[in-house]
């Protein structure tokens, strides 16, 4: 069973004008079969601490810890954390013009399983997750993302996540750009991952994607950190009264 | 500043100064040509057409000191619809497709022992022909000619190999509505040098694709000028140029528009790659497209992109874009120089690919573009062609580990 612990995460992102800290402290465990939601306001932090688990350059690390079942995240490569199990769901997934999707999913694939997948399932295998998320065939021969809709790119988000089967996924703002149908087919998606052996940390502004993936835990996140958590009920909450008592207390400590 | 005078400069080329001087010519529709090396004078690295070129490699080709006694073999395979013949620069089709355009051309026509013509006729199978270097510490200049029939559809590969130093005019004359896909490779050893001039005439209604593939060579510049003869020509020219330390790989174009109806189409991409220690890997592309006042109706587009993968590396990019008249159905330009793009390879590594095979795909990919112009399936097709270069570009990829 996995858990992602982060402990203390402090973390600064590069400027024009030198470092610039944006997560002060952040202390959060997402243990397998478990769904935490992160909800803040626009700039408390929540994508940065996404990337900066996932180790994006950009992003410098002052102290702090992040373990995946006691291992180092932080110690590791981008391509050794995703190896390890990590998967993130980008908010704004790249376009790679001149890589076909079909190519760039059997790299992925290989790359995590160890092993090249066979041609003959890996063929049906996503297909089938294809079919399940409503993408046409043709998006296979296709450039990663290029010319992709917003929607388009969240569900080939999805489509990975699916594929890759991460132990622990972090989905950055997955329900933003989304019309109606597309969020109930994304979270349908979504959904299909949850299981008794993964854990996902869904990061969101809106609680608009939390009436089809229930979380079993929501946290707020205001000024770099982690500042309330609670069940379900939390979200309700914040949909009635806003962010705004946060923010305040978080400008106060800080 | 004064210009200095050339001695020996008959009057009636006084026009020669232009473009070879240090002031740019104002059109390239104004430069000068001329098959006579002395009507050209020595350039001496400033002037526009030579100032990226580092003279001091040409092993004396733009000054008159190259002894240009080597010989440069030029084989072609016997096959159907394949003329072969060998001929000396008094042969009246000798020329048809264009006249040098700068001095190492000039001394290149003017020195060559014999001149190849290769006429394709019908619907020939793919052709390759292959041009090899005289050889270390030699010098040599050559003439080829490709030629078309009215409504040939034909594929050449030229390939040029080996060591040495070689100037060479290359003429591609396409008749009336002939096809013609050209793929030039330059896959020279470390210490040749080849500057090469591409004069390419098209006729009525004919097309022609040139992909143009530079890996080898301490210094290769190739300069290909196009001209159409007559309405309804289609051309489109791609290359791709993969750099390392030292190296120098030149494309200068010219596409020159002077009939109406035509279209063009260039697109270029190189990749350097240097190193501490020694010469920068260095590119210049130069696409010059001219619409004349005449050519209404043309199409054109030309494109350069340059991926810078090191330090040590310098892309120099060039597009210039004539236009005389406002009849056009379109025309544009584009160049751009970037280095790898840290968010691409973030994307691919967050999904477990390791960074070496992360950047191998984005590599690949700029280059994809250019290399599926090579057919590999159908009646022009050089599947075998297209899996020697894949495989030539990956070991370039391994040289640094990039």
């Amino acid at each position: 069973m996995s858990t992602l612990e982060i402990k203390d995460l402090h973390a600064s992102v590069s400027t024009d004008d030198g470092p610039k800290p944006i997560l002060r402290g952040v202390d959060l465990t997402v243990k397998a079969g478990e769904t935490h939601a992160i909800m803040g306001p626009n700039g408390s932090g929540k994508s940065t601490l996404a990337y900066a688990i996932a180790g994006h350059p950009k992003y410098e690390i002052t102290s702090g810890q992040v373990l995946l079942d006691g291992e180092d995240v932080l110690g590791m490569t981008v391509d050794e954390r995703a190896r390890a199990g990590l998967f993130l769901a980008m908010q704004y997934p790249v376009e790679v013009p001149g890589v076909s999707m079909a190519n760039f999913l059997r790299s992925a694939a290989t790359a995590i399983r160890g092993e090249a997948p066979k041609l003959r399932t890996w063929v049906k295998e996503v297909k089938g997750a294809m079919s399940d998320l409503g993408i046409s065939e043709e998006f296979a021969d296709r450039s990663v993302n290029e010319g992709f809709s917003g929607g388009e790119k969240k569900r080939h988000e999805v489509l990975q996540l699916a594929l890759l089967n991460p132990k622990i996924a972090i989905l950055d703002e997955t329900d933003s750009g989304l019309d109606v149908d597309a969020l109930r087919v994304v979270s349908e998606g979504v959904n299909r991952y949850r299981s008794p052996e993964n854990g996902m940390l869904l990061i969101t502004h809106y609680t608009r994607i939390l009436q089809h993936i229930t979380p079993d835990f929501v946290h707020v996140f205001a000024g770099g950190r982690v500042v309330e958590s609670g069940g379900p009920e939390l979200a309700d909450d914040l949909e009635k009264n806003g962010y705004e008592r946060f923010v305040r207390e978080a400008a106060a400590a800080s | 500043m004064t210009t200095p005078e050339v001695a020996g400069l008959a009057p009636e080329l006084a026009g020669a100064k232009e473009g070879q001087g240090e002031k740019p010519v104002l059109s390239a529709g104004e430069r000068f040509t001329s098959y006579d090396v002395e009507a050209f004078e020595v350039p001496g690295g400033r002037e526009e057409n030579w100032r990226f070129t580092p003279l001091r490699r040409l092993h004396g080709l733009h000054d008159g000191s190259a002894a240009l006694d080597g010989r440069a073999p030029v084989t072609v395979p016997a096959a159907e619809g394949v003329t072969v013949e060998t001929v000396g620069r008094d042969d009246a089709r000798i020329g048809e497709g264009g006249t040098p355009a700068d001095r190492v051309a000039a001394q290149a026509w003017s020195a060559f022992p014999e001149a190849t013509v290769v006429t394709l006729d019908g619907t020939p199978a793919p052709l390759t022909i292959t041009v090899e270097g005289p050889g270390a510490g030699s010098t040599a200049a050559g003439h080829l000619q490709l030629r078309t029939t009215p409504f040939a559809e034909a594929t050449v590969v030229l390939e040029h190999r080996g060591s040495g130093v070689l100037a060479d005019n290359l003429e591609v004359v396409l008749a009336d509505s002939s096809r013609l896909t050209l793929v030039v490779t330059e896959e020279w050893a470390d210490d040749a040098v080849h500057v090469s001039a591409q004069h390419l005439s098209v006729g009525r209604d004919a097309t022609l694709k040139v992909v143009a593939v530079s890996l080898g060579g301490d210094l290769v510049r190739v300069s290909p000028t196009v001209t159409y003869r007559a309405p309804g020509g289609d051309v489109d020219l791609v290359g791709l140029g993969y750099a390392d330390a030292g190296q120098h790989l030149e494309q200068r174009l010219l596409v020159d528009h002077a009939v109406p109806h035509c279209k063009s189409n260039v697109l270029y991409k190189n990749a350097l790659q240097g190193r501490a220690g020694t010469t920068d890997a260095h590119t210049v592309w130069i696409g010059d497209v001219l619409i004349q006042a005449a050519a209404e109706n043309t199409e054109t587009f030309e494109f350069n992109r340059n991926l810078v993968l090191t330090e040590h590396a310098r892309a120099d990019s060039v597009p210039n874009l004539e236009i005389e008249t406002g009849e056009i159905v379109s025309a544009g330009h584009a160049s751009a120089t970037g280095r790898f793009d840290d968010e691409q390879l973030f994307y691919l590594q967050s999904r477990g690919i390791p960074q070496d095979q992360a950047r191998r795909l984005v590599v690949r990919a700029f280059f994809g573009e250019i290399l599926q112009r090579i057919p590999t399936h159908g009646a022009g097709a050089l599947p075998a062609l297209r899996e020697r270069l894949d495989a030539a570009i990956e070991a370039e990829l391994a040289v640094t580990g990039v």
